[in-house]
């Protein structure tokens, strides 16, 4: 921890430094930053940004995590629904996610659902194909034995097979976080009236780069803060049964 | 193939037929005719060579595998318990929660009960991870009797285990067959194992595997003289076939 404290104020010492000799209009230092983040503050546009764009983010996130989970866990434990849905799951990986946000608007319009909807489903094949790696690895073993000592199905789904897939429902976590608010941030951009994306592309028009990094910077803090406080307890938590060596 | 519950407290396996599929799709026939009866309190050793189907007849009476050709009776109201090959514990419970969740019936002074008779009260916090190979089967056998079986499947359960080990977890199995009325079917290729731990020793053949002999050891077992058991085990080693 304090290595990782230190590790960043290394990199704000870098940009200080770098803006020290740098355009101070292409690369504020730090403190300029900081004025303007606290002008937004007081303003309240920052909150108001940061709120909308972290329940875009929480919105597309839980849909896609759903969605693709059932689908996973579908196509992990049946070869058939595998065969049939692998083509779909392939395409949408590799499709573009600035195609399907552009598709999203023309067909759905310039709305929240298209807008949470392209974000969900540039998510879900990600979290399809971890999930179904996890139901791949399943233990059949484990599952003879909740079948011979007779556990009814909802027991077996909590305490057999949730426990094994919990590493991979948080690798899809964390990956996926990271994933959704970067697209959420291009969903505003393109088509919303606020958030964290549109002050964003507000700023690049004015050329601003202090009010981009005022919105942008507190908004990866905020991320980072998910992350620690949320999803690696989480990590910890699921694994803490296992001998530490392996750990 | 059938596998029903019984009024009688006996185990009747009658498998005709049981085949694997090969890649290519041909039928390879693992078991033929195979069939033998336990009585209320009984114990059944299956003795054979490997790879002769002891382990798919054992899936068979567990209800894991029912396509086969024949009829399994259960002793009435069929509770199975079973020890795999392998411990099959929960690694993410403790093992007082692994016995827990598969008996939620049993009451606290009956586990209780049992951890103390396999060494394990100390270790009832512990994750599986944690435990040696003996503790850890020590654990999966609590967990068979702790669903007060009226079927007990043992599949090798002391199999890896060194000698001294081993022979001191007969003594605690044969304590606790001996404290309660159910069928137990042990498949072993440890011919003293069986002879310590069985009523009747079913001699199994290669595959596809039949009854080859069905030997009645003498009971009690603590009245068989040295002699005695190393004529049963002659006779038991005379009619396997290498394998």
């Amino acid at each position: 921890m304090a290595l990782r404290l230190l590790s960043l104020a290394a990199l704000i010492g870098l940009w200080q430094l770098a803006a020290h000799f740098g355009d101070p209009r292409l690369l504020p230092g730090p403190m300029a930053v900081f004025a303007t983040m606290e002008s937004e503050a007081a303003s309240g546009a920052l909150f108001a940004a940061l709120g909308a764009t972290l329940a875009r983010v929480a919105a597309a996130f839980l849909l896609a995590m759903a969605v693709g989970s059932a689908i996973g866990y579908a196509m992990g434990r049946n070869a058939l629904i595998d065969r049939a849905a692998d083509p779909w799951i392939i395409v949408l990986l590799n499709l573009p996610a600035l195609v399907i946000i552009v598709l999203a608007y023309i067909w759905g319009g310039l709305n929240e659902a298209a807008a949470i909807g392209a974000v969900a489903l540039n998510k879900l094949p990600v979290t399809v194909v971890t999930i179904r790696e996890g139901v791949r690895a399943l233990d059949a073993r484990l599952d003879e034995m909740a079948r011979v000592f007779g556990f009814p199905r909802q027991k077996r789904l909590a305490h057999v097979v949730a426990p094994q897939l919990a590493p991979y429902f948080a690798a899809a976590t964390r990956a996926g976080l990271s994933l959704v608010w970067k697209i959420v941030l291009v969903v505003e951009l393109m088509g919303r009236p606020n958030g964290v994306g549109f002050e964003i592309n507000t700023a690049f028009q004015l050329f601003d780069v202090p009010l981009l990094l005022a919105y942008a910077l507190p908004f990866t803090a905020i991320m980072l803060i998910i992350e620690t406080l949320a999803v690696q307890p989480f990590e910890r938590h699921v694994s803490r049964w296992r001998p530490r060596a392996a750990a | 193939m059938s596998r029903v519950g019984d009024r009688a407290q006996r185990l009747e396996a009658r498998v005709t037929k049981k085949s694997f599929r090969t890649a290519s799709g041909q039928g390879v026939p693992v078991i033929a005719d195979l069939s033998f009866v336990l009585e209320e309190g009984e114990t059944g050793a299956l003795i054979g060579p490997s790879g002769c189907g002891k382990s798919t007849l054992m899936r068979i009476l567990a209800g894991l595998d029912r396509n086969f050709e024949g009829s399994v009776h259960l002793p009435a109201d069929g509770r199975v318990g079973m020890v795999f090959q392998e411990p099959r514990l929960l690694p993410w419970r403790s093992v007082g929660d692994n016995v827990r969740l598969a008996a939620p019936d049993a009451s606290e002074a009956e586990v209780t009960a049992l951890f103390a008779a396999l060494g394990l009260l100390e270790h009832r916090t512990h994750f599986p991870g944690e435990l040696s190979v003996g503790l850890a089967r020590r654990a999966a056998l609590a967990r068979a009797f702790a669903v007060r079986p009226t079927l007990l499947l043992l599949d090798e359960p002391f199999v890896s285990l060194d000698a001294p080990l081993a022979r001191q977890l007969h003594g605690d199995l044969i304590r606790l067959v001996e404290s309660r009325r159910m069928i137990t079917v042990l498949v072993t290729h440890d011919v003293d194992e069986a002879i310590a731990l069985a009523d009747r020793i079913f001699v199994l053949s290669a595959r596809p595997s039949h009854v080859v002999a069905e030997i009645r050891v003498k009971n009690p077992r603590a009245a068989m003289t040295g002699e005695e058991a190393q004529a049963v085990a002659a006779r038991i080693e005379g009619l396997r076939q290498p394998g």
